[in-house]
């Protein structure tokens, strides 16, 4: 606990923090909340890997069939595994008071917001994307597909992380809980979804992937550009 | 410095005051009085510029603070009813996440002299949540010793503290007034700074 | 005579524009759809390749066309609301989106039962379907998202929030979803060949006007009982004639 303690504390001994600075003073921040609250992180992570493990169960072992539908099996349950994750983003600030005095910093919220956006798909999106290849080893995908996989989880599950922020301050404080942002969030996440599984089917056809690996790139762009700011006009309406 | 006027708030469904109007300069209390339900709470919510107002406008230093919004925010502290800190990490750690966002310098000499002032000596690095309520109300109203804002926006602060502390928070308040600060708060306590005439508004 | 616009953006004044509104567009819609409705099953010549099971076409294209109408003219109301804080801008909103979900669902539905006899099955992933179901979802999303929220000011700002970002991303989501169905080679319900009978567009354009006066009328009824409820504590509701009795 003591080498942490000197993370949050350095950083404050000069006078004002560069915008960088502030960034990543959210994202140590929100990082080592997560590591004191661990069960958090693994339930997510657990959830993933259930949801890809009913599909066998649910559909027969036969290895053609599970191997043309891994990557819209994985791709699907990383988006589940988001939308539920989402719920954690703001709702702990919201409890204990601590979003209220992140709206009143003399700061850019939208700065703010994209710390913790970041923070939280290290701890809820990062894992997805290094146990898929585990997953997808379950369903007899080749290395190429596997490596595919990777790139597109990669690219697609920030976009996920930032388009469900939107829906997360939208939500915040609703009894709907993950359902409401899930309804509100899934919609918008499709376009996602089938570029990130296309990919690894354009590949396996022996396809190229750079027009789908390209489009995710752009939505990660313009997700990057755009949610902070959405994200924080969302949260000043719901903490009127 | 801080200006109200024709300020009128709607809950929901209803309105909860409408017409109001004062100000608050240097080295002025302001206690917010109503019963319950009565708009106190939205008031500072409002001042502190989380609510629209139905009607009327609020002013820092003559402008309205929706236009100022984070230079306002940088001259003021909001302490409403919830603590605003982080039970997984300890005193010494709030302390200095809300000095970093807040954008002024601490280091652990003044945080851990504000928190001994508090009455929190050792225990400046346990996690909060070990800590009783009142002990964590006082990590929360240790921000406005290391802070330096003047308008101090004050929600019920005395809430779970012992008569030890609201004392120490009467002599905060005095020498933050002392200091040309500034208080509006609400409270269901007695509270009296001594040598200062406290100003009261009524919204009932 | 200058008509004065701004006086009806109160809900006081837009109330009685309102009321006096309704029975122009209910009327106008039931004639309509009377005339459409006969024009497309009676007059309207059999298709070549489709026979009689085409004519559900009449009814599904313009709501396919409505429901993405209302879409936008919602997202826009919303929009305003948010901006310039306007009530009945969002009341408006909130008034639209039911009805453009039912267009939505009966949008799918008379599609399904047009893919039926072609294909052989209730549903197939057309690409402009499939595009309908995401629609009605985010109808479904904006709907439930107002009706979670108790405030009926951050429901409003909330939603229209939603709703401007749902309409940005619909042309993205259109693109991925043709995209998706060219790749696999799904199947494509449309009208065959680019020439129609006289009568078929006279059809679909009556249609389409019978749909969009009916959807005036039952929105405009609906913003005026929003706007009782909103405002049920005024003084000018409770000296209504109707609130009075």
């Amino acid at each position: 606990m003591s080498s942490m303690d000197k993370s949050l504390t350095a950083g404050t001994a000069k006078d004002k923090l560069s915008l960088f600075g502030l960034l990543g003073l959210v994202i140590r921040r929100d990082l080592i909340l997560a590591m004191r609250r661990r069960a958090d992180v693994l339930t997510t992570l657990v959830f993933f890997v259930m949801v890809v493990s009913l599909f066998p169960l649910g559909v027969g072992p036969e290895l053609d069939m599970l191997r043309k539908m891994a990557p819209g099996v994985v791709w699907v349950a990383a988006l589940l595994a988001s939308m539920l994750s989402l719920v954690r983003l703001f709702s702990a600030d919201y409890l204990d008071g601590t979003l209220e005095q992140l709206l009143l910093a003399p700061q850019p919220l939208s700065l703010l917001v994209l710390g913790k956006i970041i923070a939280h798909w290290m701890v809820s999106g990062l894992p997805l994307v290094l146990m898929a290849p585990v997953l997808g080893l379950q369903f007899d995908m080749s290395a190429q597909a596997l490596w595919v996989l990777i790139a597109t989880l990669l690219l697609g599950t920030p976009i996920l992380s930032m388009i469900g922020a939107v829906g997360a301050a939208l939500t915040l404080g609703l009894r709907g809980g993950g359902v409401l942002v899930s309804l509100l969030v899934l919609p918008l996440c499709i376009p996602v979804l089938i570029f990130g599984a296309g990919a690894v089917e354009a590949v396996t056809s022996g396809m190229s992937v750079v027009s789908h690996l390209s489009l995710l790139g752009a939505m990660m762009l313009l997700a990057l550009v755009f949610t902070p700011w959405v994200t924080a006009q969302a949260l000043r309406i719901s903490m009127e | 410095m801080l200006e109200i006027s024709e300020l009128a708030c709607t809950r929901g469904d209803h309105r909860l005051f409408s017409g109001l109007s004062f100000s608050l300069s240097e080295g002025e209390l302001l206690q917010v009085e109503g019963v319950n339900g009565s708009g106190k709470t939205s008031l500072l919510r409002t001042l502190c510029g989380f609510m629209m107002p139905e009607a009327g406008v609020v002013r820092w230093r003559g402008e309205d603070i929706r236009k100022l919004r984070e230079e306002y925010h940088a001259e003021m502290i909001y302490l409403g009813h919830l603590n605003a800190i982080k039970d997984e990490l300890n005193a010494l750690e709030n302390l200095h996440i809300n000095a970093g966002l807040a954008g002024y310098a601490l280091d652990d000499k003044q945080a851990i002299a504000a928190l001994r002032r508090m009455g929190l000596r050792g225990r400046e690095t346990l996690p909060v949540k070990v800590l009783s309520q009142g002990q964590r109300r006082r990590v929360a109203l240790a921000r406005l010793l290391v802070g330096n804002a003047p308008l101090w926006i004050l929600d019920e602060p005395l809430t779970a503290l012992d008569v030890g502390a609201v004392i120490l928070m009467q002599e905060l308040i005095g020498e933050h007034l002392a200091n040309k600060g500034m208080v509006i708060y609400t409270t269901h306590q007695p509270l009296e700074v001594a040598g200062v005439v406290t100003r009261r508004l009524s919204l009932s | 005579m200058a008509i004065n616009w701004f006086k009806y953006s109160a809900p006081t004044a837009f109330y009685g524009l309102a009321g006096k509104l309704v029975p122009w567009f209910a009327w106008s819609s039931a004639i309509l759809f009377a005339i459409g409705l006969y024009i497309s099953f009676f007059v309207a010549p059999t298709d070549a390749t489709q026979s009689e099971a085409y004519r559900i076409m009449f009814i599904h294209v313009p709501t396919s066309i409505l429901s993405m109408f209302i879409y936008l003219v919602m997202a826009f109301y919303a929009a305003v609301g948010l901006v310039f804080n306007t009530r009945l801008s969002s009341m408006m909103a909130t008034a639209l989106a039911p009805t453009g979900a039912l267009f939505a669902f009966i949008s799918l539905w008379t599609g399904a039962m047009w893919g039926k006899p072609m294909w052989g099955a209730w549903w197939v992933w057309d690409a402009r379907l499939t595009s309908e179901l995401i629609l009605l979802f985010l109808y479904f999303g904006f709907i439930a998202l107002h009706a979670s929220i108790d405030d009926p000011r951050r429901a409003d700002r909330a939603a229209a929030l939603l709703a401007i970002v749902g309409s940005v991303n619909v042309p993205i989501i259109y693109f991925s979803v043709k995209w998706w169905n060219t790749l696999h080679q799904g199947s494509t319900i449309k009208f065959s060949g680019t020439s129609m009978h006289i009568a078929m567009q006279q059809a679909l354009f009556t249609m389409l006007l019978a749909c969009w006066t009916y959807s005036v009328a039952i929105s405009l009824l609906r913003v005026r009982s929003i706007v009782l409820e909103r405002e049920r504590n005024t003084q000018w509701v409770a000296e209504l004639e109707e609130v009075r009795s």
